[in-house]
């Protein structure tokens, strides 16, 4: 047991290293803001993964999945905000496709 | 002599000597507000110092002794460090000898100018620089070493410069004072490099220290070699001031100046200052020194003679005439003659200075000194007539027992002659003293014929001509009286010889093989050893020189006199017409002189002047170009390379800002590749540095 | 208790500063030295404060400032005369930047002294000479000033620091009077006046830390500098380390400061900012320039050069009677192909100076009194020459020689004074230029390997006789030009400016003990210095 769970870890770690590249891909190939948006949920539980990894099998404390219940909620609160963003954009250019978008440059 | 020995202090040499300096001061600065312009400051002070100079000698006379030598002490003129200079005064017979002739023929020729430069505009500046020149003269003579014998003889150089120039002008007046200066700081040069020579080897410079270090201390490196150089250098000095050839250039066209001046200064005092000058430092000159003197001297006097056989200018013939005497004179001293030397010297003074002021008086009569203006003066002015017939006699050396250039010429000749025989191979010399005494015959006797026999060539000039005042004449009789009775009251030369003895040679000849120095000490040996040749000799020269005269003269009246013209002087010019012209043109030497001395040296100023503006001041104005030329490429390389890196880093800036601002491409996708991209790199970075443990 | 223990704690120096130079004399007690170097300076500020139309007052005052230093001056004169030159008199000695050891060190021994004369006396003889100066009168003054104050420094400084002080004192002013008061050319000449001479001071500088840098005094004591500016202190060839035993480092510094000198002196070929300058420059100025300037190069190497290197001094004396000669032949040459007047004067100069250094060169006491002398008759004697030209150039608008004719008809008084200063600068006995060429050439003789060159010196005499008097004749002999008959004779006070120095003239050259005599102590400590010093090092 203490052999399957010494690995543990490592495992998650490296699970949430790949989720969190997948996320990176995600956000920087999606054309679609929404997809983005995904990517961006993937990047989030990715670090969630490693909070509760750590907490469980490193440290033995609960903080760390305190933390991830918070950051459940603020991604909960960013995607209403990120998809009042996306609607208003829509409304406002008529698609969502960020790379046609660059008014941050002005 | 009145009770007061003139000698016993030396308060009255040095009175001699004052006298004219303050005369000198007196007439310079106040000379023209006084009455008559102060004519009479000068002519009393020169009459005291004749005065004292005749008591002087009448006691030196008295006394008889040919080693007497007034010792006065001397005083400390300048010391620099070792090197001292004293100055003091020497008085023995030559002194007195000397003293009297210049004081005297300076006294005459003061009085004799009141008449002649009667009513010239600057009448008193006249007189001034005749003290001047009386004074310095003075000085020379009174001189006991060589430093101060040079600073005199340098003032009596400056009287001259400004005695000829006194007409400044007239252009050949400023010209030829100017010449006259300048050669004879030419032979200055040497005669000063000759006494620097005799201060480096002996340092010493008074007369008789010099030849006790010479014949007692001599150092060895002062070898004879040394001598004979140091000699001729000297010797040099009496080349200028007794315009010797080749520097004889000045003499006649000195006479530029007033005649009493070339009475004075360039007949009978102060062109004897070089013949002087040999005559006091005479133990110097080795035997080789002699005989370049004796050379340069015989040379002189053949060559002037020749010249002033033809010449026009009374004044001219004179000058030529006096250099030729002095010719004799040096080569007498050359030769050996040493009394004979200097008893030329004396008798030269007063029928040198006789014929000059006689010139002079048929020049104030005439206004002309042209030989062919004149002629048949002897009825209009007896007494000049009279005069300068007997200066003639007396320079043609005219025969014995009546007046005195016979025998001081017959000695020098007799000297020469002795060394002829003596030593053969100098035969040159005596040809050129009996042949020159020949042409002196001639030309004296062509001057008197033109000048006051046959009939008047400018009747309108004979016209005007009269005698002249008595300022003047009195002068003529005093000097023609004194003409005749120089030579010691018919007397001969003895009388002369118990006051004026020929000094040992202070030069010992250390390293001659006896045999060898008959040789080489020729000239000493003819009068040491030789004593039965030296009196043959006179014999010689006595029968020889009368015979050679009066042939002369012969020649000289059938050409000039105007009852015989057997002999016409225009043919025999025409003949010989090369001969002539170059007699005529003084061989041309001022040519020649212009052509390759002065003008190569003038041009060679100009070159030195354009050296130093173009090359010497180019290198330093290239200098000062090349420094602002570095300074401009300084400022472009400032502009350019070092203002241009700061720009440079402000457009790179620039440009990476531009290039920076590449990156803003407003799309949210390519922020976050940035962002990502930069979280990798740094994860790089702080993987690499700091775990890579 | 010695005064100079206040100054050092080591008895060995102070030994040697009173064994060689200082005797037994007071310190401190006159203040001769700065009172006539700074009267002049103090005259320049009053001279600022008066109003600019006052101009008669602003000349007055100019005398009066050049006048005490005179007044000062003849005191100097009398108390040398009574007691001869040998030792530093007058003598004041102050810290100044005590962390260097820099000294307000002034004092005159018989070197100087006739210097110290000289400058007093051509300066106030300046004054009347500048006299008719209309344009920036009070600029003019009192930058005069401060130049007199500058060369009465210079030659009373005996310390190298406050030496070169006052060298570039004297420049500025020097910089300004000819490049605004001069001739048609005279920014030319100011400039290039101005930089020669700068650059020979950066020599002189860099000699000065060089020697400054490689003396060890040995002071004791915590805080005590170990190196010295004293010029006194720095002939001792004891304190000499470092660098300065080292031969080809001393010959360096040796002709570092020789080039530092040349170039005031002038010796060829340094010598063409001179006729520049002196043909620019007012008359006046050309007189200072003459007068005094030209002597600090020659005094320079008699304080500095030679006893600070006597070694070298040695060493080199051939050299330096070749550029003697070359001086005076050069010269004279250069003279007598002039046409300007002006210029000719300033060739001439050339050519006179070039017997200092020959006399120098042949390091014989003879030679040395002759060169000081040369100096101080040069003095006066160019500078009566320049105010003659000066005079002349004001009447006439030109200086061609081949211009005039005949004035001596016209304007007798100064034709005749003309005269008398061309045969005192022929060298004609009974003045005095003839008694230092005379001795230069005696001191050239004496020496063992210069007999060719000052026999070849020797024909300056005759070149120079040429030129003067081929140029007296063309202007004053000859047929009158009668462009010039309103030509007016010589005023009173050009006569006053000339007279002085025309009896100076006559009487040294008559009675020349009256001054080789101050000079003699001066030479003769010159003299064992060389000797000792040039001893010390066995090259």
């Amino acid at each position: 047991m203490d052999l399957v769970f010494g690995k543990m870890l490592d495992n998650l770690i490296i699970i949430g290293a790949i989720l969190f590249c997948l996320g990176i891909y995600t956000v920087i190939t999606r054309r679609n803001a929404v997809g983005i948006l995904m990517g961006v949920e993937l990047m989030l539980n990715s670090a969630n993964l490693n909070f509760v990894a750590f907490s469980k099998f490193r440290w033995g404390m609960p903080d760390g999945q305190v933390f991830v219940i918070f950051v459940i909620i603020l991604a909960a609160a960013e995607a209403a905000v990120a998809l009042a963003i996306i609607l208003s954009i829509f409304h406002n250019f008529g698609d969502i496709d960020v790379d046609t978008k660059d008014l941050l440059k002005e | 002599m009145l009770g007061i020995d003139f000698l016993g202090s030396q308060f009255w040499p040095l009175l001699i000597l004052l006298c004219p300096l303050a005369a000198f001061v007196v007439q310079i600065f106040i000379g023209r507000f006084l009455p008559r312009k102060g004519d009479w400051v000068s002519l009393a002070a020169i009459g005291i110092s004749l005065l004292i100079s005749v008591a002087c000698f009448a006691q030196v006379l008295i006394k008889k002794d040919p080693h007497f030598t007034a010792g006065f002490p001397s005083y400390q003129w300048l010391t620099a460090g070792m090197f001292t200079i004293k100055m003091g005064i020497l008085f023995d017979n030559i002194t007195a000898i000397m003293l009297v002739v210049v004081t005297l023929v300076s006294f005459l020729v003061h009085l004799y100018s009141v008449g002649y430069m009667h009513g010239d505009i600057r009448y008193s500046r006249f007189f001034a620089y005749l003290s001047l020149f009386s004074f310095s003269m003075i000085g020379l003579v009174l001189s006991n070493n060589l430093l101060s014998l040079y600073i005199f003889w340098e003032l009596v150089g400056v009287s001259s410069y400004l005695l000829i120039g006194f007409w400044f002008e007239k252009v050949s007046a400023a010209n030829a004072c100017k010449k006259a200066f300048v050669t004879n700081r030419v032979g200055d040069f040497g005669f000063f490099l000759g006494i620097l020579l005799i201060i480096f080897f002996l340092g010493k410079t008074e007369y008789g220290e010099v030849f006790n270090a010479l014949k007692m201390s001599r150092p060895v490196d002062f070898t004879e070699g040394w001598l004979t150089f140091a000699g001729v250098c000297l010797f040099m000095g009496a080349v200028g001031k007794s315009a010797q050839f080749p520097l004889h250039v000045w003499l006649p066209d000195a006479m530029e100046g007033p005649t009493p001046v070339s009475a004075l200064i360039h007949a009978a005092t102060m062109v004897a200052a070089g013949v002087y000058m040999v005559t006091r430092l005479y133990p110097v000159f080795t035997p080789d020194a002699l005989l370049v003197i004796a050379y340069v001297g015989g040379f002189t006097a053949i060559f002037a003679a020749t010249i002033a056989l033809v010449q026009n200018d009374i004044k001219r013939v004179l000058a030529y005439s006096t250099v030729s005497q002095l010719g004799y004179m040096v080569m007498g001293l050359g030769v050996g003659g040493y009394v004979a030397g200097f008893y030329h010297l004396w008798t030269h003074a007063f029928f040198k200075a006789l014929l000059f002021l006689c010139s002079g008086s048929v020049i104030h009569a005439l206004h002309s000194q042209d030989l062919r203006d004149m002629g048949g003066l002897w009825k209009k002015m007896p007494i000049t007539f009279v005069a300068m017939t007997i200066g003639t006699l007396a320079i043609s050396g005219f025969p014995p027992y009546f007046v005195s250039g016979f025998y001081s010429k017959d000695g020098i000749l007799g000297a020469t002659l002795a060394l002829v025989m003596e030593r053969p191979q100098h035969f040159v010399l005596a040809i050129f003293g009996f042949l020159g005494a020949a042409f002196t015959a001639f030309y004296m006797f062509r001057l008197i014929y033109m000048t006051f026999t046959g009939h008047p060539r400018d009747e309108h000039k004979y016209e005007h001509a009269h005698e002249s005042p008595w300022t003047m004449t009195v002068p003529l009789m005093v000097l023609a009286v004194l003409s005749i009775c120089s030579a010691g009251f018919f007397s001969g030369s003895e009388w002369f010889g118990d006051y004026v003895q020929k000094p040992e040679s202070a030069v010992v000849m250390a390293h001659v093989p006896a045999g060898a120095h008959e040789a080489v000490a020729g000239s000493e040996a003819v009068h040491e050893g030789g004593h039965s040749t030296e009196h043959a000799a006179h014999q010689y020269a006595v029968i020889l020189s009368i015979l050679i005269v009066f042939i002369s003269i012969t020649l000289a009246t059938l050409t000039y006199y105007h009852k015989f013209k057997k002999i016409s002087a225009e043919k025999i010019a025409e003949r010989l017409k090369p001969v002539y012209n170059l007699l005529y043109n003084k061989y041309y030497i001022d040519e020649i002189y212009e052509k390759f001395i002065i003008r190569p040296v003038v041009r060679f100023t100009k070159l030195c002047s354009r050296f130093d503006s173009g090359v010497i001041d180019g290198a330093v104005n290239g200098t000062a170009k090349a420094t602002v030329f570095a300074a401009f490429a300084t400022g472009q390389h400032d502009l350019k390379v070092i203002d241009g890196a700061v720009n440079g880093v402000a457009q790179t800036v620039i440009a990476a800002g531009k290039g920076a601002g590449m990156m803003q491409t407003g799309r949210i996708k390519n922020y976050f590749a940035w962002a990502v991209g930069g979280m990798v790199c740094i994860l790089g970075l702080i993987y690499l540095l700091l775990l890579r443990r | 208790m010695d005064y100079l223990s206040n100054f050092y704690s080591n008895p060995e120096i102070i030994k040697y500063l009173r064994d060689v130079f200082l005797g037994a004399g007071a310190i401190n007690q006159s203040h001769i030295l700065s009172l006539m170097t700074f009267v002049p300076f103090l005259g320049a500020i009053i001279i600022l404060f008066i109003p600019r139309q006052n101009k008669d007052l602003v000349r007055a005052v100019a005398v009066v400032a050049t006048g005490i230093p005179l007044l000062l001056a003849a005191q100097v004169f009398w108390v040398f005369y009574t007691q001869g030159g040998a030792q530093m008199k007058f003598v004041e000695m102050y810290d100044w930047i005590k962390p260097f050891n820099i000294q307000y060190f002034m004092g005159i021994d018989g070197v100087s002294a006739p210097m110290v004369i000289l400058t007093a006396l051509l300066g106030f003889i300046c004054i009347f000479a500048s006299w008719n100066i209309e344009k920036g009168v009070k600029a003019y003054f009192a930058l005069f000033l401060i130049l007199e104050t500058g060369m009465m420094g210079v030659f009373c400084a005996l310390d190298f620091f406050l030496f070169y002080v006052y060298w570039e004192v004297m420049l500025l002013p020097m910089y300004f009077l000819i490049g605004i008061w001069g001739g048609p050319r005279k920014e030319y000449a100011a400039i290039k006046f101005f930089v020669y001479t700068l650059a020979g001071s950066v020599l002189m500088l860099l000699v000065m830390l060089a020697m400054y840098f490689n003396t060890n005094i040995a002071e004791a004591g915590p805080n005590a500098a170990q190196h010295t500016f004293n010029l006194l202190l720095l002939t001792n060839q004891n304190m000499h380390i470092g660098i300065l035993q080292n031969f080809d480092m001393r010959l360096l510094l040796y002709i570092g400061l020789f080039i530092a000198f040349a170039i005031k002196v002038p010796v060829f070929p340094f010598h063409t900012w001179l006729p520049d300058a002196h043909v620019e420059a007012p008359t006046a100025i050309s007189v200072i320039l003459a007068g005094v300037l030209l002597k600090m190069g020659t005094y320079g190497i008699f304080r500095i050069s030679f006893p600070l290197l006597p070694d070298m001094a040695q060493y080199t004396s051939i050299g330096l009677a070749v550029f003697g000669m070359i001086n005076i032949i050069y010269g004279a040459l250069c003279a007598m192909a002039q046409d300007d007047l002006k210029k000719l004067v300033a060739y001439s100069s050339i050519s006179h100076m070039g017997y200092c250094l020959l006399g120098m060169g042949a390091l014989t006491a003879a030679g040395m009194n002759g060169a000081l002398l040369q100096m101080f008759n040069h003095g006066t004697i160019t500078g009566m020459l320049f105010l003659l030209v000066g005079v002349i150039y004001e009447r006439a608008h030109h200086r061609n020689v081949d211009g005039f004719g005949g004035l001596a008809t016209k304007v007798p008084v100064y034709a005749g004074i003309m005269g008398f200063a061309f045969f005192a600068s022929l060298g004609l006995p009974g003045m005095s230029g003839f008694i230092s060429e005379a001795l230069c050439f005696i001191g050239g003789f004496e020496h063992d390997y210069l007999h060719v060159i000052t026999a070849v010196s020797t024909l300056g005499i005759v070149i120079t006789a040429a030129y003067l008097l081929w140029t007296f004749q063309k202007i004053f002999l000859g047929p009158f030009n009668n462009k010039y008959d309103n030509l007016q004779e010589i005023n009173g006070r050009e006569l006053f400016t000339l007279v002085p120095l025309g009896i100076i003239v006559v009487i040294l050259g008559f009675f020349p003990s009256i001054i080789l005599n101050i000079m003699g102590g001066g030479i003769n400590t010159l003299m064992n210095i060389i000797s000792k010093g040039a001893g010390h090092w066995s090259w």
